[in-house]
């Protein structure tokens, strides 16, 4: 394999605690050597990458994605899906088990990281957490941790009986794997299909109360606290409401291994952007209230969310254009999700870059035991992304690497635009030498 | 650690939130807020002109053009009058409901909505169970589409046959509406205003010309968010203190197809918000009554309170027909409008 050497740029890598003008080099797949500039001592024969003027930092991680295969490639393919991921400076996502067979066997997680897939970046299998997603029987935790999953989940369908979310966190503990819980109480939701509050009785929708989202995160808090002595880890997947927010504040006060993600459509837009019926809008957990998306800006401010997870569900176009009640939930992500940070924690809300990096590389790596994944430390994987960060631009869904197009941030402002992105040292994605800025 | 104090932050700027592009068309209705408060008097006047031109001129009005009634729910009165209306105006007009066409086959309403147009529809009139179905019909077509009630959402022209019959009635004579036209009336909705559409586009109108709204019902029909859905709007559960206090009084079915599961004890139901001869005339004895149909006798409304004098029930339902040749009239010479 050839050398790469990333030359020039200014490397950011909150793992390693460096923030600082630095050379990369990169060979058989992992960092071979990080030196002041122009100080790489092997790299004779290396090509190229000049970074100057430009952020060289760990290839970002999205910890939730559904890349639809296998099942719906008329939605999205792994081929796609990571392409696009590709295309935001993702070199690492994981994978959501709510496919076509779900994936609850250590076949399917072996056919979704097949070469065959056509993966631009590496893609790590989340396993269902029961058969079927069905929330009845747990599936092998063991055999699908061999095959690769790196997390359990029943995501989209939450495990609402005590009895078996007990024992998936006991048996996940066993292994040492993580659960993921997509904490919604379904018999608070029928029907509905955006945040309950004064703008769902305005457009005549039935609406989700945020309890719905508090009372599974807060009942899983109890069991963890319950099973203490095994040490289970519960990640809460896509938080939404300040009140789940507030018990994943206090389990960790307490001492206890919970963790949680927020996407960026939760920390940036409300129940307001839903408009008039636009479908692009819709998705679960829905946009919330002003005071939520508050409390989530707080949560990743002051420390308290682990990670920005995108979410990434992509549908086909004809899918999204019917009545909004009728319309699937979920956006797609992954192109955006930088751009949005940028803009917006760093940018407007000044968190500093290497906090905004970290929570979208090393944090979930670390989150879900991605080893050497997460930082450009000696050693690691060579997955890196190099990016420009005052170049300003504006997102077209149009030209989106994702079969899907369904996103509400069609025509936002973006802030850095990826010039390279490198999975494993194979450049990934190239973007565009100079775009103009805007 | 954190550089940004938790009170500063809440100051911060976030992304605003969007602004809408609907109507696409002028000659739309699909919400009472498409209006301006002049548009509602010219309406107004419009259908009383129309209503008592010479039935031959006014045929002529919207010769051969060609009109669809879209209709996704079971109707007798909106359908019939807005069959009507445009035939009075001289228009085709054609039915599609979704027992007896292609939806039943899987066709989604944009399909539906670009097969008319092809067909050379000018204008829609969409009744859907769903809301917000009539804007995604617009936003696919671009035609006018006028909003014959989606789902729980709005049903705009009978907001303005309700105001109509309201003015007849408290404000008889006058051919013109503004801002304050209503003021000092107050009107109570009663019932199940969380599944009416009825009452969101009443409540989104009638304060524009001055009204003070009373919703009224119990909370499992009546949320307290419904007071938040703009000015002029007030909860008083108590239905006594509610009629002492209105000039109109307009009363609700309980709509048992939209429930979805929820208890609701009917015989108490009754007993705090049913109007009856007894209370109409303890609390409100010279209060007009409304209903936008169709009536369940002997649940929300006695039969004596709908047939009696203070019922305009029927004329509502007579008033629908002219206003309903103004929307249409509308419809299709404010989109040629547009298009020149």
């Amino acid at each position: 394999m050839t050398a790469l050497a990333i030359c020039g740029g200014r490397l950011v890598d909150p793992a390693s605690g460096v923030d600082a003008p630095k050379d990369v080099l990169l060979k058989d797949g992992r960092v071979a050597e990080v030196a002041g500039p122009g100080k790489l001592k092997g790299k004779n024969g290396a090509e190229i990458l000049d970074a100057t003027g430009l952020i060289v930092a760990p290839g970002l991680i999205d910890i939730h994605v559904h890349l639809r295969e296998p099942g719906q490639a008329y939605k999205e393919t792994i081929a796609s899906g990571t392409a696009a991921a590709a295309a935001g400076g993702f070199t690492s996502v994981a994978a959501m088990p709510n496919t076509n067979p779900v994936n609850d066997s250590p076949e399917t997680t072996r056919w979704m990281q097949a070469p065959e897939r056509g993966a631009q970046v590496r893609v790590f299998p989340i396993a269902a957490a029961t058969r079927g997603s069905k929330g009845e029987t747990l599936t092998d935790f063991a055999a699908l941790k061999a095959a690769g999953a790196v997390a359990v989940t029943d995501d989209g369908k939450p495990i609402l009986k005590d009895s078996v979310m007990r024992e998936t966190l006991a048996a996940a503990a066993r292994v040492g794997l993580t659960v993921i819980q997509h904490a919604e109480d379904t018999r608070l939701t029928q029907g509905a299909s955006m945040n309950l509050g004064p703008v769902s009785f305005k457009l005549g929708l039935r609406g989700m109360p945020a309890e719905a989202e508090s009372s599974v995160v807060e009942r899983d808090i109890r069991l963890v606290s319950e099973l203490r002595e095994q040490h289970p880890h519960l990640h809460v997947a896509h938080l939404s409401t300040a009140a789940g927010l507030a018990a994943v504040r206090q389990a960790r006060r307490n001492g206890m291994r919970v963790t949680c993600e927020v996407a960026p459509h939760h920390f940036l837009l409300t129940e307001e952007h839903v408009g008039l019926y636009n479908a692009h809008a819709k998705m679960n957990p829905p946009l919330r209230s002003a005071v939520d998306r508050d409390a989530m800006i707080e949560g990743i401010l002051d420390g308290v969310v682990d990670a920005i997870a995108t979410d990434h569900a992509p549908h086909a176009q004809h899918e999204k254009e019917i009545e909004f009640d009728l319309a699937p939930n979920g956006i797609t992500g992954l192109e955006t999700a930088l751009g949005l940070c940028l803009r917006w924690l760093h940018g407007e809300w000044k968190m500093p870059l290497g906090r905004v990096l970290s929570l979208l590389s090393a944090q979930p790596a670390a989150l879900l035991g991605l080893k050497g994944r997460g930082t450009l430390a000696v050693g690691s994987f060579a997955d890196a992304v190099v990016f420009d960060p005052k170049i300003e631009w504006s997102y077209k869904a149009t030209e989106s690497m994702s079969k899907a197009k369904n996103t509400p941030f069609d025509g936002w402002a973006m802030q850095g635009k990826v010039r390279w992105t490198v999975s494993e040292g194979r450049v990934a994605y190239a973007g565009e030498l100079c775009a103009a800025s805007s | 650690m954190n550089p940004v104090a938790a009170t500063n932050r809440r100051a911060l700027t976030t992304p605003p939130a969007p602004i809408s592009p609907y109507p696409y068309n002028p000659g739309s209705l699909l919400s009472v807020l498409n209006l301006t408060v002049e548009g509602v008097s010219h309406l107004l006047w419009r259908a009383t002109e129309l209503e008592s031109e010479d039935p031959i001129l006014r045929d002529h009005s919207l010769a051969k053009r060609r009109i669809a009634l879209l209709f996704y729910e079971s109707s007798t009165r909106t359908r019939t009058s807005f069959e009507l209306a445009c035939k009075a105006l001289g228009a085709d007009t054609t039915l599609v409901s979704n027992l007896s066409s292609s939806i039943e086959k899987g066709e989604s309403l944009k399909d539906t909505g670009l097969t008319l147009r092809a067909l050379g529809a000018e204008a829609i009139i969409l009744r859907h169970s769903y809301s917000g179905a009539a804007w995604l019909l617009e936003e696919a077509t671009r035609l006018p589409v006028i909003n014959a009630g989606d789902g729980m959402h709005e049903h705009p022209t009978q907001a303005l046959l309700d105001l109509r019959t309201i003015l007849a009635h408290l404000r008889p004579g006058i051919d013109k509406v503004d801002e304050q036209t209503l003021s000092g009336i107050t009107v109570t909705i009663v019932g199940d205003i969380l599944h009416s559409r009825v009452a969101r586009s009443n409540m989104l109108l009638l304060p524009r010309l001055g009204v003070r709204v009373l919703l009224c019902g119990p909370k499992e029909l009546l949320p307290e968010q419904a007071a938040r859905s703009g000015p002029g709007i007030e909860i008083e559960r108590d239905f006594d203190a509610a009629l002492a206090q209105s000039q109109v009084v307009m009363m609700l079915r309980i709509q048992a197809e939209r429930l979805a599961g929820l208890q609701l004890d009917l015989d108490e139901y009754k007993a705090a918000y049913q109007l009856t001869g007894q209370r109409l005339a303890a609390h409100a004895p010279r209060a007009v009554v409304l209903h936008p149909g169709p009536i369940i006798r002997g649940m929300e409304i006695t039969a004596g309170v709908a047939d009696g004098v203070q019922s305009a029930i029927l004329e509502q339902v007579t008033n629908g027909l002219a206003i309903r040749m103004a929307v249409m009239e509308r419809a299709l010479l404010a989109s040629e409008g547009g298009r020149a």
